[in-house]
């Protein structure tokens, strides 16, 4: 029958598909999926509509056996510099022209190419192998023919197959889900391979199979299925499935199982294929590495196109030279002067343009062909030992550094610009339950502060434990799942682990992922006593009333409160549990109330609002249940009763009766506290993100725990109360622009349909709203402001200690209402068009008028050493930007804490709710600095002052100077800015960005809050595309993707939220700290070694000159003096690994200063390894050497009977060893492999010589050079002239840098100089870090100024004056007296100075102007409750509902100075307040002490005169 | 990153590199080796006054010795240059030298009288000098059959293409062929020594050694093996083009014809510059009593063939002694002289910037 069935669907099918293909040649949108089945049976495989689609076997290697060469060189000649050489290459073709023997003239091209092309060749062949693993992966392939599922390679999957997948099986293709194990239809899937993101996820059977009782059979599908076409984007997938009786349901992102997914507690789900292979989703997403190109690299090229420029003007010079010299003999050529093979004689002119083309070939080496093959080698040495790294690697994570952009680490060493997250990038992104407030009143959970002081203090200690046993306690409950996968992968991919402790220890790391957001800091909360009281005792007495079948209302409104918010806190998520004995099972606690409807059309049609309304006692809509999905907003199963909605109903009747038993489902045994103690341990959150995760704990630990989460129910379990299951009606899942969530829940206990709504707490707050201003509720009205008020007061108390703040709040719809709603919320489900558009706003009508329940405080706890970091990062000169999307109070508080402000820094705040109102604060605060500042801008004492008293405000001026004239008064002040997301929207519009810039950058700390992800990018590209600088952006969360992209250096941290960030990030770091090595340390050898080894190069290549000045005696013939094999390969082989060992292993200074004098990284900043001007002075210096090593051979052979290339060949080996003594000068590490790789060089170059010289007596014309070396080996005059060319060569470049060590040192030198020390005297030193390196603004020469010490007790009390009222420069004066003095005595006597000095640095803080006031915050802290409390109940007049504009721009920490923008949003006139806080304070101050504001005055006097 | 979305991941949820450096990440905590945590042992030279100033005085120390006893090496040469190009009317050879063909088959020869005002002790070297002959053209280099000169039979009757237009002639395979051969320097030049009594006596000149050993005896040979026949050996051959001689007749002796002959061999060295010299005769000393050329007149006479004026060229003779450092040239002496005096004073100079300025930035390394 089944066969009949399907013979009849082929011959109708079949013309229908055919029309079908035709439309869809037209249309291209849809994609029609038939099962094969049909098809297979009646083996007309060539009729099955699926055969055009991809099958499954996947291929990502470029190449075949048979395309890869023309493929390959294809590729290759995109890159313009292998064009050229080619061009060159062939040019030796061409007998007029040709140079050199043609075929050795192509050597060098084929070398690089084959070089490249190896290189390709072993990268795909890796593709291939693991290409070919995959594809030769198992699974579960129904066949027609066995009539059951069959093992069959993955390749072999197409279209149409039905696939049979159990459970921690891997997706071999994107399969539609038709039939699961689970009850609930359901089948859970990890996509950690997709996104990173370990918590699992549900996907639901399509919904006409949802009712199958018995087992899917394959055989009696017969729909057809109409898709979107294959695209890329994971969370979206459109169509519908057409059944033979022509009803079509509706598919989702829900119905489809991605490749790649693994999936997780579902014992068995059938679904079929529905795009395969290179369709897929997760291939479709594969985009291959990505090329950046870096600053130096760009630098590069203009250099390279100058090397083109110097040479065609040498090549001209010659032609010209050549013609002339042919002009010059007229008509009588003279003997030399060989005609051309056909004995024609050839005018001056030709002869001067093939010369030029000839003189191409000759110099072809001055656009040095091997560079791009060198930098890349060099950049993938760097990349190996920056992951090879110890300091880089997470041993808490195992993970560490990945670099997945191969060719920029050394913009990594120029960066100037940091833009950070904060939340996981900053934070540990570990949420901590700190504390709450529930209707009004705080409850501070003193003993949880206290537990988590002493996590912070067992970390250290617990770190290495965890790296070395591997056994952590609650570990063990999933071991046994856990080896069951880790045999499954080591099966499917020939795992690397191996046994033993390191094994162990990662797979501890393993689980430790997967139970994420779960570590026993963020579970076990201490329960705060009073509110754990109130709990129990609403609970009692909640049972009580349920017991007396007493209406809830009654109970006392701040007990109800209480419960509500535990309540909301423990369903409002999308949180989904299970329980360890049934690894990531979830917990079955069903009860069956649920009855599925056929279509979404039958439920409407059944649900007219009328009828809702008709019925609106409470049962009637109880049967409504639509299914918590799992994505945003975008719930789409709907069911409704059909047969047993009746049942239903009356059960729920009966429960309304009798409330005692509407709880019956539950079953009595887990009633008792004893059990639910028991069980409640064992279960496991998984949660998307973690702060949602740290509130269910936090319920937890107040006994409402959340037990069972199902698509449409959630239970809970209540102390007392037992397990309560709500109906869980829709989930508006979070999203960043409403920045709240909501489920709708029917409340098992009142009946009523509730909203709990949890989001920030601007957002809630503009949306509470009292209760109806009737009489009756005027006390609920007094009531609830109250509540507003003081949950505002203490959400700002939160908010300054860097909690992050979470309001709860709730609403209580009547049955109209909620039918209103859902009518227009089931339309806009429905909507083809703008759905998300429209849910959007059904969700926006839905969440107004909340109730304030309570907010709370999670604590994002800093992340080890990000304060040293940030201020390590500054000194480096680099400018950090965090932005945010938390709110105001709370990023500044982080800010202060990472130190990111300064308490002595004025803080800039612009909070605008205009156009207009941001205009005038941008100038107003421009204004500002430039009149605070410009006094300071002007004189260049002050600023040398200023630095002295502040090392890391050496931002480099000179890079902005030089970029523009009226950058000058754009220096570094101490400035911090804080701009919300709403002003930053009108500040990065293009009437103001140059505005927002021009005070942005003036200040040393930038921080934006409540940005969006798209805002972050315009500001790093804004910042980027102004400035020209090079920025930098870090973060972990799929926010901060798009500004990762944006910046030229994407950082993502590998932390909490998944991967994207890590994917879209082109290096990816375990923490926050590593940045500080990556980039002072690693960035800066990268990019000096890189930089120094490309100007090497170019002088290298210079050495192409030698030739030039002979073309003067050889009547520019274009006639080379060197063996053309010399000149050849000189560059590829005989200079070739010197020039690569130093690029790859020198080190300028080491890490430990480098990270100790972070103020080293400048360097970079300010492109100073490798300017413009440097090219030049290298190529001069080139051109020097080259007359050098081709003049003094000129003249000791002068008129001798040498010949000619005898006569070159001590010039290439002097040339040689000039080149590689000016590696030796420029080498500042020598270690044995630099010795080895020079020794090599010249053995290298000797050996070939020899054997060359002495192989064959007539195979190298035209040189044949036979016994020419050994002969030259024998002749002193060889030697002598070996080593008076090289020394005659460097002696400049020698004497040059001797001086400059001495009289003008670097930064750098100074640094190298430290390295130099003993190591302990050297850590004495940077200990005390207030060494001043070289500060670009002081006029004086830079020099290490920390040794201006007196002897040891001798004048303590002048040092001290000194250096507390004179400058610097005074200072130094001094020092430069008593340099004899300190120059005699000892190291260690110089030491001991120098910690005398550093002694001596507080004294100095004391005396310098604006620290007068930095003692002042203390005082300051007072809470701001009384004020704040008198301002709310003003504002919270009903006519004045908008709180958030003042609440945003309330300081509370606030700093010494501080300097507030504020618009205050009243009414048309747009004044602008603008005041110093300072002063203000300084009023008080100012009548207690009259004389503290002279002083101060005073001392401004000094500030400005100085 | 999907293509190595599972294969080249670790499979933990980790992302590997899909670079080179992914190979090192099996074991993901790096090793803590000296040189893959870039803590190799190394040698940190900075470049300073006061560290670089030795090396100035010790170069400078060495270097002007050497330069001193290379001067006096180079002084001790004894050189002896006549040029007979014959340029002015009063030239002996300034008939000669209107002549500027090739072909011209009457031979010109002219007499030079010379006066050497010191004995020349040791052998002597005659070197025949020519200026401005490029003989460095880069098609002129080319213009030769390394393989025909290597006594290659095949190459004898096919020259290579490189020697074109200098393979055929009259269709008859050139040999020698190319431009270098075909240029080759013809004048012959005899030296006699004018008695005090009036009667010249000639000078008995070695043709041979004066060539590369090796040249002679591996890189030049002569077509078919040893056979002293070298007239049938070079038979269907023709000479070159200026040439007035075949390449069988350029010697008598047996050992020094054909290609194997020394002034060719010579010849077919191409100088390095224009303006060289090369070796044509040596004059061995005799005894030790007598000097190899005492003081006194000379006569040169010449057998003018080749034609330098079309190109402004010169002809010169040269007699030289020669030292273990070859020729007479001061350059080199007077360079170490000069570099190692330019290297003591720069050596002064950071002496003294090492003294003004060295301490203070001394003491800002603190250590030294």
């Amino acid at each position: 029958m089944a066969r009949r069935s399907s013979e009849d669907t082929g011959t109708v099918k079949t013309p229908e598909s055919r029309r079908q293909r035709k439309k869809r040649s037209k249309e291209n949108k849809t994609r029609t999926v038939h099962a094969n089945l049909l098809y297979d049976a009646a083996n007309k495989g060539e009729e099955n509509p699926n055969r055009h689609y991809a099958n499954n076997k996947i291929k990502t290697t470029k190449y075949t056996v048979l395309s890869f060469l023309p493929k390959n060189l294809f590729e290759q000649f995109h890159r313009f510099a292998n064009v050229y050489f080619v061009f060159i290459a062939l040019l030796n073709f061409v007998p007029v022209v040709n140079a050199f023997q043609p075929e050795l003239a192509l050597a060098p091209v084929v070398f690089i190419l084959s070089v490249t092309a190896i290189k390709d060749l072993w990268e795909d062949y890796r593709r291939h192998r693991s290409d070919k693993e995959i594809n030769h992966m198992d699974c579960l392939v129904f066949s027609r023919a066995e009539r059951r599922y069959v093992e069959k390679y993955w390749k072999e999957v197409r279209v149409g197959d039905f696939i049979r997948l159990r459970c921690n099986e891997i997706l071999p293709a994107d399969v539609l889900l038709l039939s699961s194990s689970d009850p609930d239809r359901l089948c859970h899937i990890e996509t950690a391979t997709l996104d990173g993101e370990t918590n699992l996820k549900q996907r639901q059977v399509v919904r006409s199979f949802f009712d199958l009782d018995c087992e899917f059979d394959p055989l009696k599908y017969n729909s057809i299925i109409e898709c979107e076409k294959p695209n890329n984007d994971l969370n979206r997938f459109r169509g519908y499935i057409i059944h033979r009786s022509g009803r079509r349901d509706a598919l989702y992102k829900e119905n489809l199982l991605l490749r790649g997914c693994t999936i997780r507690n579902t014992e068995e789900a059938v679904g079929i294929v529905i795009y395969a292979g290179h369709e897929t989703k997760a291939m479709l997403n594969n985009n291959g590495p990505r090329y950046k190109r870096s600053k130096l690299e760009r630098q590069m090229n203009v250099d390279v196109f100058w090397c083109v420029v110097i040479l065609l003007v040498l090549c001209l010079f010659a032609a010209v030279g050549h013609g002339l010299w042919m002009f010059q003999y007229g008509d009588k050529r003279p003997v030399f002067d060989v005609l051309s093979p056909e004995g024609t004689d050839l005018s001056p002119i030709m002869s001067a343009i093939y010369l030029f083309l000839t003189m191409i070939i000759v110099f072809q080496v001055l656009i040095p062909i091997s560079l791009f093959v060198s930098i890349e080698i060099v950049k993938i040495c760097q990349v190996y030992f920056i992951h090879q790294d110890m300091d880089l690697y997470d041993e808490e994570t195992d993970s560490h550094l990945q670099c997945r952009a191969l060719n920029i680490t050394e913009d990594l060493g120029q960066m100037q610009y940091i833009f950070s997250d904060k939340t996981g990038t900053l934070t540990e992104n570990k949420m901590v339950f700190r504390r709450c407030t529930v209707a009004g009143v705080e409850y501070s959970h003193d003993a949880n502060a206290k537990r988590l002081a002493m996590y912070q203090e067992m970390d250290s200690e617990e770190e290495e434990c965890t790296s070395h046993g591997g056994t952590l306690p609650r570990r063990d409950s999933v071991t046994s799942h856990q080896s069951a996968r880790v045999v499954l992968r080591s099966q499917s991919t020939k795992s690397h682990r191996r046994t033993g402790s390191r094994a162990e220890a990662k797979r501890a790391s393993i689980l430790s992922k997967h139970t994420a957001f779960s570590s026993p800091m963020e579970k076990d909360i201490t329960p705060d006593p009073k509110l754990l009281d109130k709990v129990n005792d609403c609970s009692s007495q909640m049972d009580f009333m349920r017991f007396h079948s007493q209406p809830m209302s009654q109970l006392p409104s701040d007990l109800s409160d209480t419960i509500d918010f535990f309540i909301a806190l423990t369903i409002c998520n999308t949180v989904v549990v299970s329980s360890p004995n049934q690894p990531r099972h979830k917990v079955r606690m069903r009860f069956e109330l649920k009855s599925p409807v056929k279509t979404i059309e039958d439920f409407i049609k059944r649900f007219t609002p009328s009828r809702l309304t008709s019925g609106s006692n409470s049962s009637s809509s109880s049967s409504l249940i639509t299914n918590r999905s799992s994505n945003k907003g975008c719930s789409s199963l709907l069911s409704s009763p059909s047969a047993e909605s009746t049942l239903t109903k009356l059960h729920e009747e009966r429960s309304c009766g009798g409330l005692e038993n509407a709880f019956s489902p539950v079953p009595p045994s887990y009633d008792g506290k004893a059990s639910w103690n028991i069980e409640e341990g064992e279960l496991r959150y998984e949660a998307e993100s973690p702060d949602e995760a740290a509130l269910v704990y936090a319920a937890r630990a107040y006994k409402c725990s959340l037990v069972g989460r199902l698509p449409d129910q959630v239970t809970v379990e209540l102390p007392h109360l037992g397990k309560l299951s709500f109906e869980l009606l829709h989930t508006l899942g979070f999203d960043s622009t409403r920045k709240r969530m909501s489920v709708v829940v029917r409340h098992p206990l009142t009946d009523q349909i509730t909203v709990y709504t949890k989001g920030a707490d601007s957002v809630i707050m503009d949306l509470i709203k009292p209760p109806n201003t009737g009489r009756k509720f005027a006390r609920g009205r007094k009531r609830q402001k109250k509540i507003v008020c003081r949950t505002q007061n203490y959400l700002n108390l939160y908010a300054a200690d860097g909690l992050r703040t979470l309001c709860i709040a709730k609403k209580i719809l009547s049955q109209e209402e909620y039918a209103c709603w859902l009518q227009r919320h089931l339309e806009a489900e429905t909507a083809i068009q703008g759905r998300e558009e429209l849910l959007f706003e059904s969700a926006l009508r839905l969440e107004t008028n909340l109730q304030l329940l309570g907010a709370t405080g999670i604590e994002d706890r800093l992340q080890d050493g990000v304060p040293e970091t940030i201020a390590s990062l500054r000194k480096a000169g680099l400018q950090i930007w965090v932005l945010t999307g938390d709110k105001q109070e709370t990023a500044v508080n982080i800010a202060y804490a990472c130190k990111l402000l300064d308490p002595e820094e004025e803080i800039l705040t612009l909070n605008a709710d205009s156009q207009e109102a941001c205009a005038l604060l941008l100038e107003e605060s421009l204004h500002y600095i430039q009149a605070k500042f410009l006094c300071s801008s002007a004189d260049q004492t002050t600023k040398a002052f200023h630095s002295s008293f502040a090392p890391f405000d050496l931002y480099p001026s000179s890079s902005l100077s030089s970029s523009s004239s009226h950058a000058a008064p754009f220096l570094v002040h101490r400035l911090g800015l804080v701009i919300d997301g709403r002003t930053l929207a009108y500040a990065l519009d293009k009437s103001l960005e140059d505005k927002f810039l021009a005070v942005a950058r003036s200040c040393r700390s930038v921080l934006c809050c409540r940005s969006t992800p798209l805002q972050k990018s315009m500001v790093v590209k804004l910042v980027r595309n102004k400035l020209k600088v090079m920025t930098l952006a870090i973060g972990d969360g799929a926010n901060d993707v798009s500004m990762i992209q944006v910046a030229d250096v994407g950082v993502g941290i590998s932390g909490q939220e998944g991967m994207q960030a890590v994917m879209a990030s082109d290096f990816a770091l375990p923490r926050f700290r590593y940045l500080q090595k990556l980039l002072l340390v690693h960035g800066h050898w990268c990019y000096s070694r890189l930089a120094n080894m490309i100007l090497y190069f170019f002088y290298k290549n210079m050495f192409v000159a030698l030739i030039f000045w002979f073309q003067f005696y050889c009547g520019f013939s274009g006639s080379a003096m060197i063996d053309q094999w010399y000149l050849i390969f000189f560059n590829l082989m005989f200079s070739a690994f010197p020039q690569l060992i130093t690029g790859t292993l020198d080190k300028d200074v080491s890490a430990e200063t480098l990270q100790q004098l972070p103020q080293l990284y400048v360097n970079g900043q300010n492109s100073e390894e490798y300017k413009p001007y440097m090219f030049w002075m290298n190529m001069i210096d080139a051109f020097y050497q080259s007359l050098i090593c081709f003049f003094i051979p000129y003249f000791a052979y002068a008129d001798s009977d040498m010949d000619l290339f005898t006569w070159g060949t001590p010039i290439t080996t002097l040339a040689l060893f000039t080149i590689l003594l000016h590696l030796g000068i420029e080498t500042k590490t020598w270690t044995w492999m630099n010795w080895l790789s020079i020794a090599f060089s010249i053995a290298l170059f000797f050996t070939v010589a020899l054997c060359y010289n002495a192989s064959c007596p007539t195979c190298y014309s035209p040189s044949n050079p036979y016994w020419t070396m050994q002969r030259l080996l024998q002749d002193p005059l060889f030697y002598l002239l070996c080593v008076i060319t090289p020394v005659a060569a460097l002696l400049p470049r020698y004497f040059y840098r001797a001086c400059q060590g001495t009289l003008f040192p670097s930064p750098v030198q100074v640094g190298r100089q430290l390295d130099k020390l003993p190591a302990d005297t050297r850590r004495n030193i940077l200990s005390l870090t207030r060494v001043k390196v070289g500060s670009p603004l002081s006029p004086k020469p830079p020099f290490l100024s920390l040794s201006k010490a007196s002897p040891k007790g001798c004048n303590k009390n002048d040092q001290r004056s000194i250096s507390g009222s004179k400058t610097l420069e005074a200072t130094q004066g001094q020092a430069d007296e008593e340099e004899d003095r300190s120059c005699l005595s000892g190291p260690t006597d110089s030491e001991m100075h120098l910690s005398d000095l550093y002694t001596l640095v507080p004294s100095e803080i004391d005396t310098l102007p604006y620290t007068k006031d930095a003692p002042q915050p203390a005082g300051e802290l007072q809470p701001p409750s009384t004020e704040v409390s008198e301002c709310l109940d003003k504002t919270l007049e009903p006519s004045d509902v908008s709180l958030s504009s003042w609440i945003t721009s309330t300081p509370l920490l606030t700093p010494a100075d501080s300097v507030q923008l504020n618009l205050l949003p009243d009414g048309a006139s747009q004044c602008v307040r603008y005041s110093r806080n300072s002063e203000d304070r300084l009023k008080p101050d100012h009548a207690v002490h009259p004389a503290h504001r002279t002083e101060q005055e005073v001392e401004q006097l000094l500030h400005t005169k100085l | 990153m999907m293509a190595s979305s599972y294969n080249a991941k670790d499979e933990d949820g980790h992302i590997t590199v899909s670079g080179p450096g992914g190979g090192t990440l099996r074991s993901k905590k790096p090793e803590n080796t000296a040189f893959k945590q870039q803590r190799l042992p190394a040698w940190q030279p900075i470049l300073t006054a006061g560290t670089v100033l030795p090396a100035f005085f010790i170069i400078g120390l060495i270097f002007i010795p050497i330069g001193i006893g290379l001067y006096v090496t180079s002084n001790n040469i004894k050189e002896f240059e006549i040029d007979y190009t014959g340029v002015d009317m009063s030239s002996p050879c300034f008939n000669c030298s209107q002549n500027f063909s090739w072909n011209s088959t009457r031979p010109c020869t002219c007499t030079i009288p010379f006066y050497l005002d010191q004995p020349y002790e040791s052998n002597v070297f005659m070197y025949y000098g020519l200026s401005n002959f490029y003989q460095n053209h880069r098609r002129y280099v080319k213009s030769r059959d390394d393989s025909q000169l290597n006594g290659d039979t095949e190459s004898l009757t096919k020259p290579s293409k490189e020697c074109e237009p200098y393979a055929f002639h009259e269709n008859k395979p050139i040999a020698p062929c190319g431009a270098i051969a075909n240029s080759m320097f013809n004048d012959t030049l005899e030296l006699f020594y004018n008695n005090p009594n009036g009667t010249k006596s000639e000078i008995p000149l070695t043709t041979t050694g004066i060539a590369w050993w090796t040249d002679k005896h591996v890189k030049f040979r002569n077509p078919g093996g040893n056979n002293p026949n070298l007239t049938a050996v070079f038979q269907g051959t023709t000479k070159p083009v200026n040439w007035h001689r075949p390449v069988y007749e350029l010697d008598t002796d047996a050992e020094n014809n054909g290609f194997i002959n020394e002034d060719f061999i010579v010849w077919m060295r191409t100088a390095a510059l224009p303006t060289f010299r090369k070796l044509y005769r040596i004059i061995q000393k005799k005894n030790n009593m007598v000097p190899t050329l005492p003081r006194g007149n000379y006569t040169l006479e010449v057998v003018y063939n080749y034609p330098v004026r079309s190109f402004e060229g010169r002809k010169r003779m040269i007699l030289s002694t020669i030292s273990w450092m070859g020729g007479k040239n001061p350059f080199l002496g007077i360079a170490y002289i000069t570099v190692g005096s330019v290297c003591f004073f720069l050596g002064v100079v950071l002496l003294i910037i090492h003294h003004k300025y060295g301490n203070r930035n001394n003491s800002a390394d603190i250590s030294n």
